[in-house]
């Protein structure tokens, strides 16, 4: 009994995913010694079998988080661990086993499938790689895989331009399946589609984390779909997380301003609701991140800023505010 | 009335066969009001707005019906007559500034040539008109950035310059071809201001197409739905929001999440895909993917445009306010489950131009 105790411990572990101070910046170029700070310091926990939504306008580093926390790109500092494992130092085998239990579900379903290979090997391609059963068991999970996702299975010998958008949207998700990897990252995969084929992706992202316990990192600028899809949701701002929250509190309660304004732009499908809604809208545009503001990020175009003051001189720290598992980076967090 | 189209059809003479793009549309566009056309890609929204310029690409063309801008028919103009229409009467807005703007020449000479080229105003009274469009459409600093080059504009700022360029020439008739599509939603809020406050200022009408349902709540006074090349429902827009008559529009309305409320369990999605609009299926043309579909739908011709309520008009044998509480409530929990899509066994859809 006094044995099985730190191994308990360890299925029990609620965090699947601890993403702690990461850096990515990327060098312009020449000798400057200037870098793009698309990633400046992030900490976030992805919970096990929960969908976590991040959120941001272009540019403000989510796509580099995504392919960080994936081992798609190597860190320039901090630590990323995935159950257990620091994939920052991992190499080489070790990698790639931990990198089986994670995969990526990309934006565009055009650009991200090979269109001179058939849908069957795009599938089989993962279980091949990493030498996953015979050949006949390959070819029988691949059918498996797109009865899964709601195609025919007898597709198998079709190329990706034979299918619509959403259709090869359920390619990519049947091929992030392929390996059962227990944590996927949905970088933007609706924001390309149709209302009602979106709708039916959604639907189906649902069913498969009930059926498989997936856990998720949502990636969206649709905040009303991450708001349906997701547990908790993280905003982030300039390279920065700026608030994370339960999906409901963050709405109901705000306590950054950038959420608050982040939310209050996007309209509602109700034309009553529409005329009594006005957006906040923010001074200026997004700083270039080669060189962020001073203190918060955020002061150059936040309502509520005090500036010369804390504001611009101090950088506001992720604490919590407002709601029980809610944080935010403000010093007047919740005060407007 | 403003623009009066009667029963337009377009249609594309490919080699796979005819494609009736726009099948038999009607509808106006009253001066000073803002009309929303929604539907899904491929339904026919964009190409009912290019026929109304005359700028149907190749192998396309209008084949009959009539397009009346104050009562001058555009179908029959001359080149002269229709150039001069589309700069003067009507201006088009479309999705991607980047594409539509030309990169290697300043924003203030490309909304100079806009005005220049219709011979309404002379360079000297166009030059300082350009900063006072940048400024009616909130560009900071326009004295300035009218020297700029697109790829020194962010996105909105472009799509605030294209605009400019479509207000330059006073048209009566803005057509905006999903509009703030490709922008975020900080900078799409403010484009949609800016779009409501010049629909008061300056009284141009404004026929806005998209297939965001939120973005029409929010600008529009009346819709138009489009599915296969038809019109399928029209009316006021509180009408269509609170009570849809036709499943389609129904289903549209609720295949989107809102923001502003709490998760409900599922979405209800469309299953499958718009039909291939080489061969439409016979009867109504939603018949294959409605969830209240009964014979009726599958065998008569299609239903007829029939009045539901003031204002509101429906194409469809079984209107929602007749759908049995218990169809409704199986619709919205289909929401493609897995036997559905089982049952489905799609083939892939040939892809459909236009859109």
């Amino acid at each position: 009994m006094a044995e099985r105790a730190p191994l308990t411990a360890l299925e029990l572990d609620p965090v699947l995913v601890r993403i702690g101070g990461v850096y990515k910046h990327f060098p312009v170029g020449g000798f400057s010694g200037l870098a793009v700070r698309a990633v400046d310091g992030v900490d976030l926990e992805i919970r096990r079998g929960e969908t976590l939504g991040l959120v941001g306008e272009s540019g403000c580093g989510k796509s580099t988080l995504a392919r960080l926390v994936t081992g798609l790109l190597p860190v320039t500092g901090g630590s990323i661990n995935f159950d257990g494992h620091e994939i920052t130092s991992l190499r080489g085998g070790k990698l790639r086993r931990v990198r089986r239990r994670m995969q990526m579900i990309f934006q565009d379903p055009f650009a991200s499938l090979d269109p001179r290979m058939t849908v069957g090997d795009i599938l089989q391609e993962p279980l091949d790689n990493f030498g996953i059963g015979t050949i006949r068991e390959r070819r029988r999970r691949v059918q498996e895989l797109l009865r899964l996702v709601g195609l025919n299975p007898n597709f198998t010998n079709r190329y990706p331009h034979e299918f619509s958008g959403g259709q090869r949207q359920r390619i990519g998700i049947a091929r992030a399946l392929a390996v059962n990897p227990s944590f996927i990252v949905c970088d933007e995969p609706v924001s390309a589609l149709d209302v009602s084929i979106a709708a039916q992706i959604i639907n189906l992202l649902q069913d498969l984390q009930k059926e498989f316990n997936l856990t998720y990192l949502f990636i969206a600028h649709d905040l009303a779909v991450v708001r349906h899809l997701s547990d908790r949701i993280a905003v982030m701002y300039l390279g920065k997380v700026v608030e994370t929250a339960d999906r409901n509190d963050i709405y109901d309660k705000p306590q950054h301003p950038y959420t608050k304004a982040l939310l209050s732009s996007i309209p509602v499908p109700d034309p009553i609701a529409e005329r009594g809604r006005a957006p906040i809208s923010l001074k200026g545009e997004i700083p270039s991140p080669v060189n962020p503001p001073s203190g918060c990020r955020f002061h150059p175009r936040c309502p509520i800023a005090r500036v010369p003051g804390i504001c611009s001189e101090e950088e506001p720290l992720l604490v919590a505010h407002g709601a029980k598992d809610q944080v935010a980076a403000c010093h007047f967090a919740g005060q407007f | 009335m403003l623009l009066q189209v009667e029963d337009l059809h377009t249609q594309f003479f490919t080699s796979r066969g005819v494609v009736r793009a726009v099948d038999g549309v009607t509808f106006h566009v009253d001066a000073g009001e803002t009309l929303g056309v929604v539907g899904e890609s491929g339904c026919g929204k964009t190409i009912t707005a290019l026929s109304i310029l005359r700028l149907i690409p190749d192998p396309g063309r209008i084949t009959s019906g009539r397009i009346l801008f104050r009562g001058r028919d555009v179908t029959k103009m001359t080149d002269e007559e229709i150039r001069d229409f589309r700069g003067n009467d009507v201006a088009m807005i479309f999705q991607d500034p980047m594409t539509s703007l030309n990169p290697v020449t300043r924003i203030g000479s490309q909304i100079e040539e806009a005005m220049t080229a219709h011979e309404r105003f002379t360079e000297t009274v166009a030059r300082p008109r350009v900063i006072e469009l940048l400024k009616r459409v909130r560009v900071p600093a326009a004295e300035s950035r009218v020297k700029d080059y697109p790829h020194q504009f962010s996105g909105g700022m472009r799509q605030r310059a294209m605009i400019a360029m479509g207000l330059s020439n006073e048209p009566d008739l803005l057509i905006a071809d999903e509009p703030t599509t490709a922008l975020d939603v900080t900078v799409q809020a403010e484009i949609i201001q800016l779009m409501k406050q010049l629909n008061r200022e300056l009284g141009a009408a404004m026929m806005l197409i998209t297939h965001n349902m939120a973005l029409v709540a929010s600008l529009c006074q009346r819709i138009i739905v489009m599915y296969a090349g038809r019109i399928v429902e029209e009316g006021p827009v509180e009408q269509i929001f609170n009570s849809p008559q036709h499943p389609y529009t129904w289903s549209l309305l609720r295949s989107v999440p809102r923001v502003d409320e709490a998760r409900k369990d599922r979405l209800v999605s469309i299953r499958g895909m718009p039909p291939d609009l080489t061969q439409p299926p016979p009867g109504c043309k939603f018949h294959p993917r409605c969830p209240f579909v009964i014979d009726k739908c599958r065998v008569d011709p299609e239903p007829r445009l029939e009045e539901v309520a003031a204002g509101q008009v429906a194409r469809c044998w079984v209107l929602m306010r007749n759908a049995r509480e218990e169809s409704v409530e199986a619709a919205k929990q289909s929401a493609l489950s897995r036997e559905a899509a089982e049952k489905l066994k799609e083939a892939p859809a040939a892809e459909v131009g236009g859109g």
